[in-house]
């Protein structure tokens, strides 16, 4: 299977240009999209699905930084098995449930709920820099891992957060 | 012979040999077919009624049906065969109908796809659309002189799988090869974003006769990305129709109950006040009422915009879910576009304008934008495409994919929104010793609960090795295509073996039920049906010779000379049936020569975009 980063001309960082990203995607969809054979035979087309589907694929693991990190993790021989490998801070954990507390406490408070979505926001980013260093500079693959984790966490209760606002809009 | 033509995949060999193609907007109240010639996209016209086709079909027996405004117009003295807005059953069940549905048709539960009774025999919805369909088709092909390389339907971007799956079923039987299933509200766009040459990110507001889609897309350098799409599959101007009749009812009639005939003709009273109330302050509807004659009925434009709140209220919900689910603010949209027929209607707009806080588009007809749209990307997909027309769309699918596991929750596989073409591939594992079968229930929609989303199908996987419990891993691979339909692989992984997947469609068709549509569409008219599948396996091997030879010319040094001469002597036999009438053998040649180049094809394939990623990249090195 074709790497992702070959795939679009990167380098295999977790730090990369996104806009060089996005136009690599549009290139490569350019080429291999499927309305460019619709008038072609029936291999052609099955072909050019294969490969649109695997720039697609590849676009939004890359694209996405938790999922980059993870994909650069897996390349390296760490599977992100988030079901088993549950192993995080004792100081993470004690967080996770306050936040989870503080989404539930404000499930009705719309200015509440955003106050907590900025809090993440910044959270995220200084976790997102951590990465970057023990990925690329640092090669801390177990730390990377660790923080790997605990943005997932972070994702899916931004995803909460962003669901009790959608009820509340409703 | 023109065997050695030799241009890339895509571009057009030669101004004078365009090829056909048309787009089509099959609509629930009317549908219409447009074609690009000239450079220039333009709406077809019927023989004397204008370009908009009445999505009507009229059922008679022992007779072809009669499709359009004749249909139309015979709808009060002939409700219960007459089936207009047959695109809201479409890919459903009896339970999924809506009330006014189920009390105009005499509806068949099947367990399934819902049939309707007529005086010709139990229908369908596929069937009733493939007859629009045939409509247009004959329309095109009369106006366009000349057989069509295939067609683009659009089907509401919030559509599920049964619904897309019903309509691509639908033109099968009308004789159309369909090139590509597009979203309305993507097809508006296209229209509208290469008219304007726009960039930025743009929302497209379509309210149908029957469904509401609402979409966001960014335009930028040549490409239409949809970046969220929701919407209503029921939910469109019917419903004000209906709104507005149960009113009128209830002013005029004290609420009885009409018997059909008068109560269709109740809705089309009420429709022609809902039109007429655009322009007017007020209208005076001719109500008709259980015993003889009509009453007056006065409605004015506030008190139709009052009855009606709720219903534009409810199209507000997905406009917000879109904008959440594209991270966007409704500040960051650079303008609202209009598409339907029932957008016309001034508190629409109005409520539209509010939440935007903007006046919306309205420059291109909103009838006719989105046949536009499809024709322009029809005459791309077909070849046609001129030199520097370089624009490239990237839709999504409209709601998730996910599978049954235990206890009746759903676990998502693909979630809405991805990008298509998109693929996922899931493990699992038989839990009994020498388990040779499975199942896997696929199910569409955003609830956790199996019972709260739509069921698609129920996958049978058959022949997996027999082994301990635990032992085989099964690796099923979900794909969604460029129309947005789901197909579905197995494979053990452990010793390679490709499991059998037989799909059992929930609300869809069987391949046998289309086979025997389509084998009593030839009783009908068996002679012309025959000459259409000659001529189509004619165009169709004449294409793959063509293909093949321009492989050839390319790239016989990929192949051994025993391959080469393999494949150049079924070229020259499919050549040679081609010449006779023979449409299955023809058939069977074609399918020779494409098993027998599959390979050659996939490699090329594969060679060619490699070398086309690696140009580009050089190019980019070298700016």
């Amino acid at each position: 299977m074709q790497e992702y980063f070959s795939l679009f001309g990167l380098p295999e960082h977790f730090g990369i240009d996104v806009s060089q990203l996005e136009a690599a995607y549009r290139t490569v969809q350019a080429q291999v999209h499927p309305d460019r054979f619709a008038n072609r035979p029936e291999t052609e087309r099955r072909v050019a699905m294969q490969w649109a589907t695997l720039a697609n694929e590849a676009f939004r693991t890359l694209k996405s930084p938790v999922a980059r990190a993870s994909y650069l993790l897996e390349r390296r021989g760490i599977e992100q098995d988030v079901e088993r490998n549950t192993s995080m801070s004792q100081a993470f954990l004690l967080q996770q449930m306050e936040w989870r507390e503080a989404v539930e406490e404000a499930a009705d408070d719309a200015h509440e709920l955003k106050r907590l979505e900025q809090e993440l926001e910044r959270d995220n980013r200084v976790m997102l820099d951590d990465l970057g260093r023990a990925l690329d500079e640092e090669q801390d693959l177990s730390q990377a891992s660790e923080l790997v984790r605990r943005l997932m966490f972070m994702d899916k209760l931004r995803q909460e957060i962003n669901e009790a606002l959608a009820r509340l809009e409703n | 012979m023109a065997l050695l033509q030799i241009s890339e995949p895509g571009e057009a060999p030669d101004p004078h040999e365009q090829r056909l193609a048309i787009g089509i907007d099959l609509g629930t109240t009317n549908s219409l077919v447009a074609t690009v010639r000239h450079s220039i996209p333009e709406c077809l016209p019927g023989d004397a009624c204008g370009i908009l086709l009445p999505s009507v079909v009229r059922y008679k027996k022992d007779a072809t049906p009669v499709v359009g405004s004749s249909a139309l117009a015979a709808q009060a003295m002939d409700p219960r065969n007459t089936i207009a807005s047959v695109k809201r059953l479409m890919g459903r069940s009896l339970a999924d109908a809506d009330a006014g549905m189920r009390a105009r048709y005499d509806l068949v539960d099947t367990g399934g796809m819902v049939r309707i009774n007529t005086v010709a025999g139990p229908r369908s919805p596929v069937e009733v659309s493939s007859e629009i369909l045939k409509t247009l088709r004959e329309r095109a092909e009369g106006s366009l002189g000349g057989d069509l390389v295939g067609a683009v339907i659009t089907v509401p971007a919030y559509f599920d799988d049964a619904q897309r799956q019903a309509t691509k079923d639908a033109a099968r039987l009308a004789g159309l090869n369909v090139l590509r299933l597009l979203n309305e509200p993507t097809a508006a766009a296209i229209a509208y974003g290469l008219d304007e040459g726009a960039e930025g990110i743009y929302a497209v507001y379509d309210l149908g006769g029957g469904t509401f889609d609402f979409s966001v897309l960014r335009l930028s350098r040549g490409v239409f990305e949809v970046m969220a799409t929701s919407g209503d599959s029921a939910l469109g101007g019917d419903d004000f129709d209906e709104t507005l009749a149960d009113w009128l009812n209830a002013k005029a009639g004290a609420g009885v109950d009409l018997d059909c005939s008068k109560s269709r003709a109740l809705l089309v009273e009420a429709r022609r006040v809902k039109e007429a109330l655009t322009d007017a302050a007020e209208v005076i509807a001719r109500v008709p009422v259980a015993a003889d004659g009509v009453k007056g009925v006065r409605v004015t434009a506030s008190a139709f915009r009052d009855m009606t709140h709720e219903l534009v209220e409810r199209s507000l919900g997905p406009v917000r879910k879109a904008l959440r689910d594209a991270g966007l603010k409704v500040e960051e949209i650079q303008a609202v576009v209009l598409v339907g027929g029932a957008t016309r209607m001034p508190h629409v707009r109005d409520a539209v304008a509010r939440h935007f806080g903007r006046k919306p588009f309205t420059d291109i007809d909103p009838d006719k934008v989105v046949a536009i749209g499809a024709a322009i990307q029809a005459n791309v997909l077909a070849g046609n495409r001129r030199p520097g027309e370089d624009w490239l769309l990237l839709d999504v699918i409209p709601l998730s994919l996910g599978l049954e596991m235990m206890g009746g929750l759903t676990e998502k596989v693909i979630p809405r929104n991805s990008t298509i073409p998109v693929a996922k591939a899931q493990d699992f594992t038989t839990f009994k010793d020498g388990q040779t079968a499975m199942m896997i229930h696929v199910v569409q929609g955003e609830r956790e609960l199996v019972q709260d989303c739509r069921s698609l199908a129920r996958l049978e996987l058959r022949g997996i090795p027999p082994m301990p419990a635990g032992g085989a891993r099964i690796r099923v691979t979900f794909q969604v295509d460029a129309d947005g339909l789901l197909s579905v692989s197995a494979r053990e992984q452990t010793t390679g073996v490709e499991a059998n997947v037989v799909v059992k469609p929930s609300y869809g068709l069987s391949d046998d039920e289309i086979t025997s549509m389509l084998q009593a569409g030839f009783e009908h008219a068996s002679a012309d049906m025959q000459a259409r599948a000659l001529r189509e396996h004619q165009v169709d091997a004449e294409r793959l010779i063509e293909a093949t030879g321009q492989a050839l010319a390319e790239d016989a040094d990929m192949l051994s000379a025993e391959e080469l001469a393999s494949i150049e002597g079924c070229i020259a036999q499919l050549h040679r049936l081609a010449q006779g009438t023979d449409h299955l053998a023809i058939k069977a040649g074609t399918d020779e020569l494409s098993a027998k180049t599959a390979d050659f094809a996939a490699k090329r394939m594969d060679k060619a975009i490699r070398l086309a990623l690696t140009g580009s990249r050089v190019d980019k090195l070298s700016i």
